[in-house]
């Protein structure tokens, strides 16, 4: 049993979770449910539904039957009470903040922060009236001092991106916590396999599911799940969960829901609203992944260690990043948090700088020069002139980045291949500068 | 709705419709270290279906005010100065597991007042083990373990629940963390030694409703057959594959079957 109760364990969670095969055909795939709303079984029936007295599904941008397996599926690996799926990871960040706050609001976050998330911290959020304060993702008490009165949630990723930072957990949800808030984490870096931040104190979690849970690079999507420990209403500073809401006949989300209250106002009101919903065929894809998510990660992470030793003694490498390496700042926090391994993220920097960087890349065979993370297969990038580019040499700086950083996402190819390609395109990077 | 039982604040919610003590009254009671969330879609569903709900915190629990009562007898003389505060005539009672108890006790009591008793996941005498006792008098979260293991039936713990993104292990597993420390063992031990489930049975003279979850491993169907000899008029409805927390398990079939009840 789990420390949730649960008679499963993960792995098995990671196949049926959320699913009961359907009682009509017995199909014991998902079905995928491509349609785009419901046949009401009655007036009567309609209205309950409709009036939160009775659950099902009405109209595909709420809910869908597909979608609602993974949705379960996540919050039963993540050990949350629900959970909703969006149609990216960063629809379900955004999602997340607004059922939360609007105008006037204040996030406290990590600067360790993938680049799409700082935009939309610095530049975007700020014309809804929503400023963010970012601290050094290693300064706790950085987090303290940066709350204001009108702070409603602190963040920060598991694992950083790009600098791998890990994040003391359970030390920030205690100032999180003192200052009656919650804190809320992107841990698609780590996925459940690898962390399960509710255990360590965290409130709500999103996860890009592009990426590892996925684990194969065809579906864009996100996942907001709500861990249900986070006291709304001693904290007196959400209304939007602790009052009536007009836009639900006047629905006081805690006293109906109570531990559910976060997730049932994110669908009622967020998707209702903002609409960016996820696809069934979508929600199909990332389940088709969650299947394998265990043996996948237990590779990523065995052919991640491999690489980092592999870079750690290459003569054309500058430094390595893996958090399990002694150098790393964060080694005992990583074993600590992350037990079975510290993801499959590797930085180094190469020697010669931007342009070995560039050689380097376009000699790559196996690995592959794209803008995303945790495919099955090995990616490689070079942030600087990629998913950072809008960011000054400053900012840069400021969220761990230099020129020469080259960032691997190790896949579950052939470890020799691996290494071969790497080896083959460091030498040619390096002979060129020479030369 | 906020009121008051011997000076002691009472939270109940009322399905999100408007109280009315002229109207029919379903008061709905949970059980051991819950409270009245675990309710949320039947109380809402009979707040819009003709009836009006008393959904409560029991003493001690969710938003009502402590102690929690110690025997089974106190929380029903507690029920029912509730009901004479709230001036209710025509009340009917759901109660699921040491809520059933309750219902149980109050509805020998109540007499005239009462017009149906439903009770969910019930069994005239509740016993519980004595290792789950221990471990829930000593605020061990093992104790909570043990209770949504065995409290969530097989076929919830894989999930497949009808209200999307719902996890119901998960969402009871919090619910028990909420409860104030020592609120579990009490009402375990609550459960445990009352013994009048029999005698008060004899006593009910309203129709009472039987609903069951065929795969309950806390208080299994089969343990209610004294039960339903004593009860005067009484009906029992098996729900197929639920467990014990049958009405998040499967809200949709608990209100069905309970409206057909309250027709
Ligand atoms: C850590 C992290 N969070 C969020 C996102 C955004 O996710 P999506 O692209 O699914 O919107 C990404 C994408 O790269 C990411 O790496």
């Amino acid at each position: 049993m789990t420390s949730m109760g649960n008679i499963f364990e993960f792995d098995t969670l990671s196949l049926h979770a959320g699913q009961s095969p359907d009682s009509e055909n017995g199909s014991r795939a998902v079905p995928i449910y491509q349609t785009t709303s419901y046949v009401f079984k009655g007036v009567d029936h309609a209205a309950s539904m409709f009036n939160l007295e009775r659950p099902g599904h009405i109209y595909s941008r709420i809910s869908n039957p597909t979608t609602a397996v993974l949705e379960e599926r996540i919050s039963a690996l993540e050990g949350g009470v629900g959970a909703v799926a969006t149609a990216s990871g960063h629809a379900a960040l955004v999602l997340g903040i607004l059922t939360i706050m609007g105008q006037g609001g204040h996030i406290v976050a990590s600067s360790a922060l993938y680049g799409g998330t700082h935009n939309l911290f610095s530049h975007t959020l700020p014309r809804f009236g929503i400023t963010t304060t970012k601290v050094d993702p290693r300064d706790v008490d950085g987090f303290r001092s940066a709350i204001k009165p009108e702070t409603r949630l602190v963040f920060g990723e598991t694992i950083g991106n790009p600098g791998l930072e890990v994040l003391n957990i359970p030390a920030i949800a205690t100032v999180a916590h003192e200052a009656g808030l919650p804190l809320m984490l992107d841990s698609t870096f780590a996925t459940p396999h690898l962390c399960k931040p509710f255990d360590h104190g965290a409130d709500l979690i999103v996860h890009s599911a592009t990426k590892w849970l996925g684990g194969h690079g065809v579906a864009i999507g996100g996942l907001l799940v709500d861990g249900g420990k986070f006291d709304w209403e001693n904290s007196g500073l959400f209304p939007t969960l602790t009052e009536p809401y007009d836009g639900y006949h006047g629905l006081d989300f805690v006293e109906e829901f109570g531990p559910q209250a976060f997730i049932m106002r994110a669908r009622a009101e967020g998707l209702r609203d903002f609409g960016a919903c996820m696809s069934p065929t979508t929600a199909f894809h990332i389940l088709q992944g969650i299947e394998t998510l265990p043996l996948r990660m237990e590779k990523h992470v065995r052919n991640a260690r491999e690489i980092a030793e592999f870079l750690g003694g290459s003569d054309a490498v500058e430094w390595v990043v893996y958090p399990e390496l002694d150098d790393h700042p964060d080694k005992a926090l990583a074993s600590e948090l992350l037990p079975k391994g510290a993801g499959s993220m590797i930085a180094f920097g190469i020697k010669g700088g931007r342009e070995a960087g560039k050689t380097f890349i376009e000699r790559l065979q196996v690995w592959s020069h794209l803008a995303n993370v945790g495919d099955a297969k090995s990616l490689v990038i070079h942030p600087a002139s990629t998913t950072h580019q809008q960011m000054d040499a400053d900012t840069m700086k400021k969220a761990g980045l230099s020129e020469d950083l080259v960032r691997l996402s190790v896949g579950l190819e052939n470890i020799d291949d691996l290494k071969a390609d790497l080896k083959q395109a460091l030498r040619a990077a390096t002979i060129r500068k020479v030369v | 709705m906020e009121t008051q039982v011997h000076g002691k604040s009472v939270f109940f919610s009322t399905g999100g419709a408007k109280f009315n003590n002229a109207e029919r009254t379903i008061i709905f009671i949970h059980g051991a270290g819950m409270d009245r969330t675990v309710w949320s879609m039947q109380a809402r569903f009979f707040a819009h279906h003709g009836f009006t709900v008393v959904n409560l915190d029991l003493p001690g629990h969710g938003k009502s005010e402590g102690p929690a009562c110690a025997t089974i007898e106190e929380y029903s003389d507690w029920l029912c100065e509730l009901i004479d505060c709230l001036d209710l005539h025509r009340v009917s009672i759901v109660g699921h597991s040491m809520g059933s108890l309750v219902a149980l006790c109050s509805g020998a009591k109540l007499e005239k007042k009462i017009q149906k008793i439903a009770l969910l996941g019930t069994l005239p005498k509740i016993q519980v083990h004595p290792d789950l006792l221990t471990s829930a008098m000593n605020n061990k979260h093992g104790a909570f373990e043990t209770i949504v293991g065995w409290g969530v039936g097989r076929k919830a713990q894989i999930g497949g629940h009808k209200a999307p993104g719902s996890w119901i292990a998960g969402a009871s597993m919090r619910l028990l963390e909420t409860s104030k420390p020592g609120v579990l063992g009490n009402d375990l031990n609550a459960c445990n030694v009352w013994e009048g489930g029999l005698e008060s049975a004899g006593q009910i003279k309203c129709p009472v409703l039987l609903l069951l979850g065929e795969d309950d491993r806390m208080t299994p169907p089969k343990g209610t057959k004294e039960l339903t000899k004593a009860l005067h008029n009484s009906e029992t409805i098996i729900l197929h594959g639920a467990g014990h927390m049958m009405m998040t398990e499967q809200p949709d079939q608990t209100i069905e079957t309970l409206s057909d009840f309250f027709e």
